[in-house]
C-alpha cells in the first residue's frame, strides 16, 4: 500500500505522509478529517464507497491528499492537496493513465508523470458532481472498473457563476471585473464556494492556455466569447445607455456559458489551470490576448497551410466515421448560421415592433383624451394601456430571443469551429505520420544504394535513421491512433451535450412564448368588459 | 394578374366577412333600399365591382339588379354629392381610397425574379403568403366601396339622388373618365384656395355655442386620429415582420431536423411544426388588428375630414350671409340697390340656415356612428386577439407537453 510507497514527501508536508495512510485504511471514515480515511484502502481494489454518498467525492481524490499529508488547515473538508500557496502546479501533468497500483503520488514533487492511485483519469470519475447546467444524474461512486465504463454519465457537483460585472478605473484604461464564484464538492479545491475578480482578458487567457495544452490531443476546447472593440470602448467611455449595458449583461452571460462548458468537461476540468482561474485570487495579466499574439499568429498559418493540405489529403485518405462526421458537422454550421441571422431579424423586428407600440399607444391616448364621448374616450384610454403594456411584453420577448436563443445559436456555431479544429488536428497527425513513412521510405532507400555503392561508413549513419525514423514512424502512429479514440469521444460526447443543451434552451424559449401568451389573454380579457360598456 | 373571386379566400380572413360586410360602419339595412358588392374583378390595373341593389322603390325599373362599376365611376359619384349645392348641409361619405395592389405586385414580381436562389418549398410558401396578401388587400378594397354605397343608400336624402341611382341601375358604362392632368392641376389648386379659405373662415367665431365647440373639437380629433392612424400602420407592419421571420425560422429548422434521424433532429422537426402554426396565428393577429383598428382610424380619419368640410361649408355660408348682411346695410345707408342686397341677403341667410340646420343632425348622428363603430370594432378586436392568444396558448402547451415528456 501507499504506506511501504518510496515517495519523497511534498516540502511543505509534514512526515505523517505515510502514517495517515496505514492508519487510516482500517479507520471509520466518518469522523470530520478523516473524511479522507476510509477511502483509502481502495488503492489497489475496488473503491469502496462505504462513505461515500452523494456529498463526499473527496474519496477520489483522498488518496493524494493523505499521501500529501495534507497541511493543518485540512479540518474544512477540501482539496487534495491542491495548495496554490506554493505555486507548484501539483497537478501539472495529470496525464490520462489509469493506474491501479500504488499511489505514486511523487508527482508532486518530483514533477513526474502523475499517476494518482485513484483513477484521477482524464473522464472524470463521475459519481457525485453536477455541473452549473442542472444535470441532475447523480450516481454513487463505482467500482473503479465500473468508473472506467461509465465513461458518459456525467454527474459533477459544481456550478459556476458569473456576476456582478463592475468597472474597474476610468477613461480608455477602464476594464470591467466580474465575479467569478464557484460552488463545489470537488476535493480538489480549497474550500467549497468561493469567488474570485477576473476580467475579460483572463478568460481569454485561460482559453489560450488550454488551448496550447489540449488541442493537439484532439480535445474540443469552448471558444470564448468575441472580443469587441466597440462595445468595450463604449462602456469605457462612460456611455450610460441601455445599449452598454445589454452589452455588458451579454458578455457577462457568455463569459459564464463558457466556463460552464469549460468545468462540464472532464478533462479540461482537470486542468491545473482552470483551477487557478477559478481559485487564485491574484492571475497574473494574460499577455498577448490583445494583440495578435505570437502563439495566435501561427496558428493562422497553419490553419491555411492545413487548408491547402487538407484538400489533398481528402483524396488519399478516407475514413468514413470521420468524414461524415465533418461532413454532417459543416453542414449543421451551415444551417446554424441560417438560422441565427433569422433570428437576428427576428429580434430586430420585434424591437421595432416594441417601439412602435409604445409610440401608437401614446397616439390612442391621445386620442381618447379629444373623444368626447365618456365611455368610448375611457375605453380607448384603457386600449392605450393595453397597447403599453404590450410593448413591455415586447421588449421583454425580443430579449429572450436574444438569450435564449440567438445566444445559444452564436455559441454552437462557435463550438461546431472547435470541433473543426479537432479534425484538422487528428488531420494533421495523420499528415505527420504518413511523411515520417515515406521520409522512413527514402531513408531506406538511400541505405539500400549506400549497400550497392558499398560505404560502410555512412552505412552506419543511414542505418541510425532508418531506426529512428522507424521509431518515429510508429509513435506518430500511435499518437494517429490516441488522437483518433479522443476525438470520437470528445464528438461524442459533444453531441450529447448538444442535443442536450438545444432541447433545454428551446423548451425554454418555449416556455418564456408561452407566459408571453398568457398575459396576452389577460390583458385583452380586461380589455374586453371595457369596449363592451361603450354607449 | 390574379382573377379572384371573392369568396374563395384562406380562411383566416374568410370568418368576419359574412353578412354585412360594412364592418366600419354600423349602419340600418333598411328594406327599401339594400345595396352590396355582390363580386368583383381584378384586372390588370382594374378591379371591376359587382354592385348589387335590391330595392323596393318605385324609381327602378326592376326590384333587383346588378351592374359593374369601377372606381373612378365611385369617385364620380361622390364628386357630383360634392359639387352639389343641395347637399351642402350633409356630411358627404368619403370616397373610397383608390385600389392600391402596386406594393404586392412588387414583391410578386421581387419574388419571381428571386426565384432561383430559394429552395422550392420555400418559393412556394412565400408565393402562398404574398397571394394571401394581395387577396387581403383585395378583400379590403371591396369593403371600402361597399361601405360608401351603404352610407349612401342609408341617407335619407342622397339615397334619392338621380346620379346615385343612375350609378346603380344604368348598366352601360358611364363613361366616367379618370381626371386627366390639366384636371387634376385645377382640383389641386382648387384644393389649396380651400384649405385658404378655411383657414380664414374657422378663423370666425361663431355665436353658435354647439358648431363652435364641435369645430374645435373636430380640429383636434381629425389630427389625433390621423397620427393613430399612421401609427397603427406601422405597428401593424412590424407586426407583419415578426410574423415572417418567424416562418424563417420555420423552414431552417426544418431543415435542420430533416438532416438526420437523431434524437434532436426529431425534436427540431417538432418546433418547427409548432413554429408554422404560431406564425399564421400572428399572421391573423396581424391582419385583424389591421381590419379591425387600422382601417377603422383610417375610415374615421376621411369621415372626420368630410365632416369638417361640412363645418367649412357652413362656416363659408355664415361669412357669405355676414358679408350680405354689411352689403345690406351698406346699400340701405347709401340707399342704392338695395331690393338686389336685400334679395342676395335673403338667398344667404336661407343657405346658411338651411345648411345650420342639417348640419347639427348629421354632427349628431356622426357622433352616434362613430361611437358604435369603434365599440364594434374595439369588442370584435378584443374578442379575436383573446382567441388567437389562447389558440397560440394552447399550441405552446401541448408542444412543450410533448417535448418534455420526449427528454
Amino acid at each position: 500500500m501507499a504506506a511501504s510507497s518510496p515517495r519523497n514527501p511534498p516540502p511543505l508536508r509534514g512526515a505523517e505522509n505515510q502514517d495517515p495512510l496505514s492508519e487510516m485504511a482500517d479507520e471509520d471514515s466518518d469522523e470530520g478529517e478523516d473524511i479522507f480515511v476510509g477511502n483509502s484502502n481502495p488503492v489497489a481494489e475496488s473503491f469502496q464507497p462505504d462513505t461515500a454518498n452523494g456529498e463526499e467525492p473527496a474519496d477520489l481524490f483522498s488518496e493524494e491528499e493523505t499521501s500529501t499529508a495534507v497541511n493543518s488547515s485540512i479540518t474544512t473538508f477540501k482539496s487534495n492537496g491542491v495548495h496554490s500557496d506554493n505555486e507548484n502546479d501539483l497537478f501539472a501533468e495529470v496525464s490520462v493513465e489509469l493506474s491501479m497500483e500504488n499511489p505514486s503520488t511523487t508527482a508532486k514533487t518530483s514533477g513526474a508523470e502523475f499517476t494518482p492511485s485513484l483513477t484521477l483519469s482524464a473522464t472524470q470519475p463521475r459519481s457525485m458532481e453536477q455541473v452549473g447546467y442542472n444535470r441532475t444524474s447523480a450516481t454513487q461512486p463505482r467500482s473503479m472498473e465500473q468508473l472506467e465504463e461509465e465513461k458518459d454519465e456525467d454527474s459533477f457537483d459544481m456550478d459556476v457563476a458569473v456576476t456582478n460585472p463592475e468597472k474597474i478605473g476610468d477613461g480608455m484604461n477602464a476594464y470591467m471585473a466580474y465575479k467569478v464564484s464557484t460552488r463545489t464538492t470537488l476535493p480538489m479545491f480549497r474550500n467549497r464556494t468561493f469567488s474570485v475578480w477576473r476580467r475579460f482578458s483572463d478568460f481569454l487567457g485561460l482559453y489560450e492556455k488550454l488551448s496550447v495544452k489540449h488541442s493537439l490531443n484532439g480535445c474540443i476546447i469552448p471558444p470564448p466569447p468575441e472580443k469587441s472593440v466597440v462595445g468595450m470602448t463604449k462602456v469605457k467611455v462612460g456611455k450610460e445607455d441601455s445599449s452598454s449595458a445589454d452589452f455588458v449583461e451579454r458578455r457577462r452571460a457568455a463569459l459564464e456559458r463558457y466556463l460552464q462548458r469549460v468545468v462540464c468537461h472532464p478533462s479540461l476540468l482537470q486542468d491545473p489551470d482552470v483551477r487557478e482561474f477559478l481559485e487564485r485570487d491574484e492571475l497574473p495579466r494574460a499577455v498577448g490576448t490583445h494583440t495578435l499574439s505570437g502563439a495566435g499568429f501561427l496558428k493562422m498559418i497553419n490553419r491555411a497551410s492545413d487548408a491547402v493540405s487538407k484538400m489533398t489529403i481528402k483524396i488519399s485518405y478516407s475514413d468514413a466515421w470521420f468524414d461524415n462526421k465533418l461532413q454532417e458537422v459543416e453542414s449543421e454550421d451551415l444551417q446554424l448560421r441560417k438560422l441565427h441571422a433569422v433570428v437576428d431579424s427576428l429580434v430586430n423586428h420585434r424591437k421595432e415592433l416594441c417601439g412602435n407600440t409604445a409610440v401608437f399607444a401614446k397616439s390612442m391616448a391621445m386620442l381618447g383624451n379629444s373623444e368626447d364621448n365618456t365611455a368610448l374616450s375611457r375605453a380607448l384610454s384603457q386600449l392605450a394601456e393595453v397597447e403599453d403594456k404590450m410593448e413591455t411584453l415586447h421588449q421583454e420577448q425580443a430579449a429572450s430571443d436574444f438569450f435564449i436563443l440567438a445566444e445559444l445559436l452564436a455559441d454552437y456555431i462557435r463550438l461546431l469551429g472547435a470541433v473543426r479544429g479537432c479534425f484538422e488536428q487528428r488531420m494533421k497527425t495523420w499528415q505527420r505520420w504518413q511523411e515520417a513513412q515515406s521520409t522512413l521510405q527514402k531513408k531506406r532507400e538511400v541505405e539500400a544504394k549506400l549497400l550497392w555503392a558499398n560505404k560502410p561508413d555512412k552505412l552506419q549513419q543511414a542505418k541510425e535513421e532508418i531506426t529512428e525514423w522507424e521509431g518515429k514512424v510508429t509513435q506518430y502512429e500511435r499518437d494517429f491512433d490516441r488522437i483518433s479514440v479522443t476525438v470520437r469521444k470528445e464528438f461524442l460526447r459533444f453531441e450529447k451535450e448538444k442535443s442536450k443543451d438545444f432541447k433545454s434552451q428551446i423548451v425554454k424559449y418555449l416556455e418564456s412564448l408561452l407566459q408571453s401568451q398568457q398575459r396576452l389573454v389577460m390583458f385583452w380579457e380586461a380589455f374586453l368588459p371595457e369596449a363592451k360598456a361603450i354607449a | 394578374m390574379m382573377q379572384e373571386g371573392l369568396d374563395d379566400g384562406p380562411d383566416f380572413l374568410s370568418e368576419e366577412d359574412r353578412g354585412p360586410r360594412a364592418v366600419n360602419v354600423d349602419l340600418q339595412t333598411d328594406a327599401t333600399l339594400q345595396v352590396d358588392i355582390s363580386d368583383a374583378l381584378s384586372e390588370r390595373d382594374k378591379v371591376k365591382f359587382t354592385v348589387h341593389t335590391k330595392s323596393t322603390l318605385p324609381n327602378f325599373k326592376q326590384n333587383e339588379f346588378s351592374v359593374v362599376r369601377q372606381h373612378e365611376e365611385f369617385i364620380w359619384l361622390h364628386d357630383s354629392f360634392v359639387e352639389n349645392e343641395e347637399y351642402a348641409g350633409y356630411i358627404i361619405p368619403p370616397a373610397p381610397p383608390r385600389p392600391d395592389f402596386d406594393a404586392s405586385r412588387e414583391k410578386l414580381q421581387k419574388l419571381g425574379e428571386g426565384e432561383g436562389s430559394m429552395t422550392k418549398e420555400e418559393f412556394t410558401k412565400m408565393k402562398q403568403e404574398l397571394e394571401a396578401e394581395y387577396l387581403a388587400i383585395f378583400k379590403k378594397t371591396v369593403a371600402m366601396h361597399e361601405v360608401f354605397l351603404c352610407r349612401v343608400a342609408a341617407h335619407p336624402v342622397l339615397r334619392k339622388d338621380m346620379n346615385f341611382h343612375v350609378f346603380l341601375e344604368y348598366n352601360q358604362d358611364l363613361s366616367v373618365r379618370g381626371k386627366n392632368k390639366r384636371e387634376k392641376m385645377e382640383d389641386f389648386f382648387k384644393n389649396v384656395v380651400k384649405s385658404a379659405d378655411g383657414v380664414l373662415v374657422a378663423g370666425v367665431k361663431d355665436v353658435d355655442d354647439f358648431f363652435e365647440h364641435e369645430k374645435t373639437f373636430l380640429l383636434e380629433y381629425h389630427n389625433r386620429v390621423k397620427d393613430a392612424s399612421s401609427k397603427s400602420d406601422r405597428m401593424i407592419r412590424s407586426h407583419k415582420s415578426v410574423a415572417d421571420d418567424i416562418n424563417r425560422i420555420a423552414s431552417t429548422l426544418y431543415t435542420l431536423g430533416t438532416q438526420d434521424s437523431t434524437d434532436v433532429c426529431k425534436f427540431f422537426l417538432k418546433v418547427s411544426e409548432l413554429f408554422e402554426k404560431t406564425r399564421k396565428i400572428e399572421a391573423r393577429v396581424a391582419a385583424d388588428e389591421d381590419l379591425k383598428l387600422a382601417d377603422l382610424l383610417k375610415y374615421y380619419l376621411r369621415e372626420s375630414q368630410a365632416a369638417k368640410d361640412l363645418l367649412y361649408r357652413r362656416g363659408r355660408a355664415l361669412v357669405d350671409y355676414e358679408n350680405a348682411n354689411k352689403a345690406l346695410d351698406k346699400a340701405r345707408a347709401k340707399n342704392k340697390d338695395v331690393l338686389q342686397a336685400e334679395t342676395s341677403q335673403q338667398v344667404c341667410c336661407q343657405k346658411f340656415e338651411k345648411i345650420s340646420e342639417s348640419a347639427k343632425q348629421e354632427l349628431i348622428d356622426f357622433k352616434t356612428r362613430r361611437v358604435a363603430a369603434f365599440r364594434k370594432n374595439l369588442v370584435e378586436l378584443a374578442e379575436l386577439e383573446l382567441k388567437h392568444a389562447k389558440g397560440n396558448l394552447q399550441l405552446l402547451q401541448s408542444c412543450v407537453g410533448v417535448l418534455k415528456g420526449d427528454t
